[in-house]
């Protein structure tokens, strides 16, 4: 399988370099703005944001359209005397490529920028909730960019699908005259060094304004500013992105990675650290992936002739799988983790409750009639095995019994146990049965130091509610 | 009868009919589902669960091709796929939101975005089968002109079923929106309640998908419940109003797309119904901001005429230099400079005009020969009504609420507008003002 995979990676070619390196370049882009969003919980704007942007750009496509046959019309009149004009130079190719990038930009910040104010003015004058203003207003325009599209799409070689897909590997072929850069590349460097440096310039106030903006209203800071440029620039992230990888899959690198990294690390520096570095890492794991997986699996259910697959979709779902892992395996709160604390827990109660019923069972001074218990859950099994091997318990003849060290860890507990229920008796009006219940779950908790403060509240009780005798403190 | 116009609205056409009865059972599932979701605060979760159908969709075709290769364009199980994958990304987005870092927007974007990212991902591998996507096309985008009558026969039976339960569990549902703690509290389940409306959404998006697609599904369970909104506050007649407008919503785009087929129904639709968004928006009885504009306009009206009375009377006092204003004529036959008005109120001069042509219609004030303004007897009363109810306030507020006899005037001045008259006659037992006599106290204040 491992060969395969290499075998089919061996198709590798410069061409594939570049597509990855374009698709990492937009994501880590899109990073950058989707961190912020998700920390001021507004991720579902950069969801709205990239819907509502389509008919921006379906008219600026329309627009780029008729001046570039204008321009067309106006070089074939002067082709007569500037010949030399049709071998173009790097500068002017570049010089076209930020005019398209320009007329984009503009074409979906205006849309943004509508679709935010119409967001406010629906939800102020009409008194709704923010998320259902948000619904009506991204639905309506992304009806109206679908609608445009298919009006528009024999005049303007605007593709729905490509909108919506992306198509990260027919931009790769777009290459700047002379140069063999992709221009996607360009254009999504050039957003990622705009948006690095505004996070870098602008770092407090987005921060004072993400974490608190109650404070920055009362230093100046006029949050609602902040609150707006964000979305310009989100909204200019989604357009120089939407060519690459479409205009829903933009959704996945925006919020995806910043989740990612928000599950690794507390700390807001390294958050705009991580969250790039693996949307980037997500990013060429998903043009690997595009090229190798499908072949791999389709092969073997028997589907012929699956070479590649949407390496934009594949990033979504690499950077969804890393995501995943996070969940997982993060070392704060993981998964992993949390089922482990919780093994820990269960088997540290297990032991303590094993110790504190062969305490009991001692003090009863009964003749060993009892075969030996067995383990009746997993937790209480590992817990005997445990108790066992550090030689706080040994197994007699008939039943488990404390070793000297064991008793003095059962006295503590079974201390604990007994002055929990004096206190409760004290304080609380509970009849005698139920306040064994209650001391059973904190008799695991109680530190020496509550310990100690109990038996002095309650002058030192050497009897228990219930008649028997609270052991004396370990020392 | 061949005018395509005509023959369109009048039904004629058979195809017509029945893509009509498709969209419009749509629509009204989409409104009424929709009127619960938004009133949970839950109105984009349709979102993730249309984009989550994709994969779905996508996946039941791979499957159906591999078992059984050229029967892929099935549309039961593609919509069958549809249903399970917009189900396991609603319950994922729930999973998801288990982890404490993860907040709800994010776990709803994370789920649409990775879960649409792998159905494009099973797309372009359907597209790579000999037998092409074009199946699968009319899900994403919507056909609704190509819609059978078997379609729309399973159409039926899945609204009616989806309304049926709606009707059913209205009182529950009804509950789980207002107070979902109180529902938990009387012993409801209340967690399967919402997983059988997180159901009926999904429920909804299939039904939906084969005349408006998939990406725009989403805009049948948002837009009509919020018009709907505007109309009403009561849940029951907002359910109804919603569910007409989705389903009218509904029949408005398909007739436009049956008359310009270059109109994609999906499309159309959705624009229809934020057409009706729009207007209910402006004229909604309830909550419309035409009504509340002008009710505002009318109290704002009814505040300056108030306020202009009082500045009226206020004047009075000042040229009669007298203490205690008793009759009446002292009131009518004492001209009031407008300068003096424009002092006391600090309005501006095209303001105190509008305020004084109102006065004027309403015929509190009246503009003699001498081309002074006097108060007519109506006027009188009122004027001395406003100026005993503000300084009954003030001197409340300086006996009772220890306020600084300077402070008291602008307090005054945001409440006697309201002061109902039982509570003027509590003020006056209060103060020990004399009922009968009306008389005006003197200000508190110079």
């Amino acid at each position: 399988m491992i060969a395969e995979f290499l075998q089919l990676l061996s198709g590798w070619q410069g061409l594939d370099t570049w597509i990855a390196i374009t698709g990492a370049l937009a994501a880590m882009a899109c990073a950058l703005p989707g961190t912020w969003l998700l920390l001021r919980r507004q991720s579902l704007l950069g969801d709205a944001l990239s819907h509502a942007v389509l008919p921006g750009i379906v008219v600026a496509f329309l627009g780029m359209n008729w001046l570039e046959q204008s321009d067309r019309g106006a070089s074939e009149v002067v082709r007569g005397s500037v010949n030399e004009v049709v071998a173009q130079s790097v500068t002017g190719d570049l010089a076209r490529v930020a005019r398209r990038q320009t007329v984009l930009f503009v074409g979906a910040a205006i849309s943004g920028i509508v679709a935010a104010l119409l967001t406010e003015l629906i939800q102020r004058w009409g008194r709704l909730e923010r998320s259902a203003a948000l619904g009506v207003v991204f639905t309506s325009m992304f009806a109206l960019g679908l609608l445009l599209i298919r009006l528009f799409a024999s005049r303007a070689h605007i593709d729905a699908d490509c909108v919506l897909y992306g198509n990260l590997e027919t931009t790769a072929f777009d290459t700047l005259a002379g140069t063999g850069i992709p221009r996607g590349a360009i254009v999504n460097a050039a957003m990622l060094l705009m948006n690095g440096l505004l996070v870098l310039v602008f770092f407090k106030e987005l921060r004072l304004a993400t974490f608190d903006a109650e404070l920055a209203e009362s230093q100046g800071l006029r949050a609602g500013w902040v609150s707006l440029a964000l979305m310009t620039v989100t909204a200019a992230t989604v357009v120089a992105a939407f060519e690459s990888v479409g205009a829903i899959l933009v959704i996945a690198m925006l919020i995806v990675p910043a989740a990612t990294a928000r599950l690794l690390t507390n700390r807001l520096s390294l958050l705009l650290v991580l969250a790039p570095l693996i949307a980037a890492v997500g990013a060429v794991l998903g043009h690997v992936g595009a090229l190798t997986l499908p072949s791999m699996i389709c092969s073997r259910i028997g589907l012929r002739g699956i070479d590649d697959a949407s390496t934009a979709g594949m990033m979504a779902v690499t950077t969804g799988v890393l995501f995943l892992f996070a969940v997982i395996a993060n070392p704060q709160q993981g998964l992993v983790r949390g089922l482990f604390d919780q093994l820990r827990l269960q088997v540290r109660i297990a032991r303590e409750d094993l110790l504190g019923r062969l305490y009991r069972r001692e003090e009863l001074e009964r003749v060993p009639d009892m075969r030996r218990e067995l383990p009746r859950t997993w937790a209480a099994w590992i817990a005997r095995r445990r108790l066992l091997r550090k030689g706080l318990i040994q197994s007699g003849t008939l039943r488990d019994e404390l070793t000297d060290a064991g008793r003095r860890l059962a006295q503590d507990i079974v201390r604990s146990h007994r002055l929990w229920e004096s206190y409760m008796a004290r304080h609380f009006d509970l009849p005698g049965e139920q306040l064994h219940a209650t001391a059973e779950r904190v008799e695991h908790f109680l530190d020496p130091a509550l310990q100690a403060k109990l038996a002095e509240e309650l002058n030192q009780p050497s009897i228990d509610p219930h008649g028997k005798s609270i052991p004396p403190v370990v020392e | 009868m061949t005018d395509p116009l005509l023959r369109v609205l009048l039904l004629q056409d058979y195809n017509t009919r029945i893509v009509l009865l498709g969209t419009m059972l749509f629509g009204a599932c989409g409104g009424v589902v929709g009127t619960f979701m938004l009133l949970r605060k839950k109105a984009l979760v349709g979102d993730v669960a249309s984009h989550a159908a994709l994969p779905g969709v996508a996946l039941a075709y791979l499957v159906l091709e591999v078992l059984a290769p050229g029967t892929g364009k099935s549309p039961p199980w593609l919509l069958a796929g549809a249903g399970l994958g917009a189900a396991s990304g609603l319950l994922c987005a729930k999973l998801i939101q288990r982890v404490r870092l993860i907040k709800e927007d994010a776990a709803l974007g994370i789920v649409l975005s990775i879960f649409f990212g792998f159905g494009v991902v099973l797309l372009t591998i359907v597209q790579r089968l000999p037998t092409g996507s074009a199946g699968l096309n009319e899900f994403v985008f919507g056909k609704a002109a190509a819609l059978t009558v078997g379609d729309v026969v399973s159409i039926a039976i899945a609204s009616g079923l989806v309304l049926a339960v709606c009707f059913a569990l209205f009182k529950e549902f009804s509950l789980l929106c207002f107070d979902e703690a109180y529902a938990a509290a009387l012993g409801w389940p209340v967690g399967r309640l919402d997983l059988l409306l997180t159901a009926l959404v999904v429920a909804v998006t299939v039904i939906g998908m084969p005349s408006v697609g998939l990406l725009l599904v989403v805009a049948q369970l948002v837009i009509p419940p919020t018009a709907a909104r505007f109309w009403t506050d009561r849940l029951g007649t907002m359910t109804l109003v919603s569910g007409l407008i989705g389903a009218s919503s509904a029949a408005a785009g398909s007739l436009v797309s049956a008359l310009v087929p270059r109109l994609a129904a999906g499309a159309v639709i959705v624009l229809a119904g934020t057409c009706a968004f729009a207007v209910s928006m402006v004229f909604g009885r309830q909550r419309g901001v035409l009504w509340h504009w002008l009710e505002q306009r009318d109290s704002e009206r009814h505040i300056g005429q108030l306020d202009l009375l009082r500045a009226c009377f206020e004047s009075v006092e000042e040229t009669q230099r007298r203490a205690v204003l008793t009759g009446e004529s002292d009131l009518t036959a004492t001209p009031i400079p407008r300068e003096s008005l424009l002092t006391t109120r600090a309005w501006s001069s095209a303001r105190l005009s509008r305020v004084l042509v109102a006065a004027m219609r309403d015929g509190v004030v009246r503009l003699d020969a001498d081309n002074h303004y006097r108060l007519t007897h109506e006027g009188a009363r009122r004027a001395r009504l406003a100026a005993r109810n503000h300084r009954l306030w003030e001197l409340y507020l300086i006996h009772f609420a220890d306020l600084a006899p300077s402070r008291v005037d602008r307090a005054a001045d945001q409440i006697e507008h309201v002061l109902e008259p039982e509570l003027i006659e509590q003020l006056e037992n209060l103060l020990e003002q004399d009922t009968l006599r009306m008389t005006v106290p003197v200000s508190p204040h110079p």
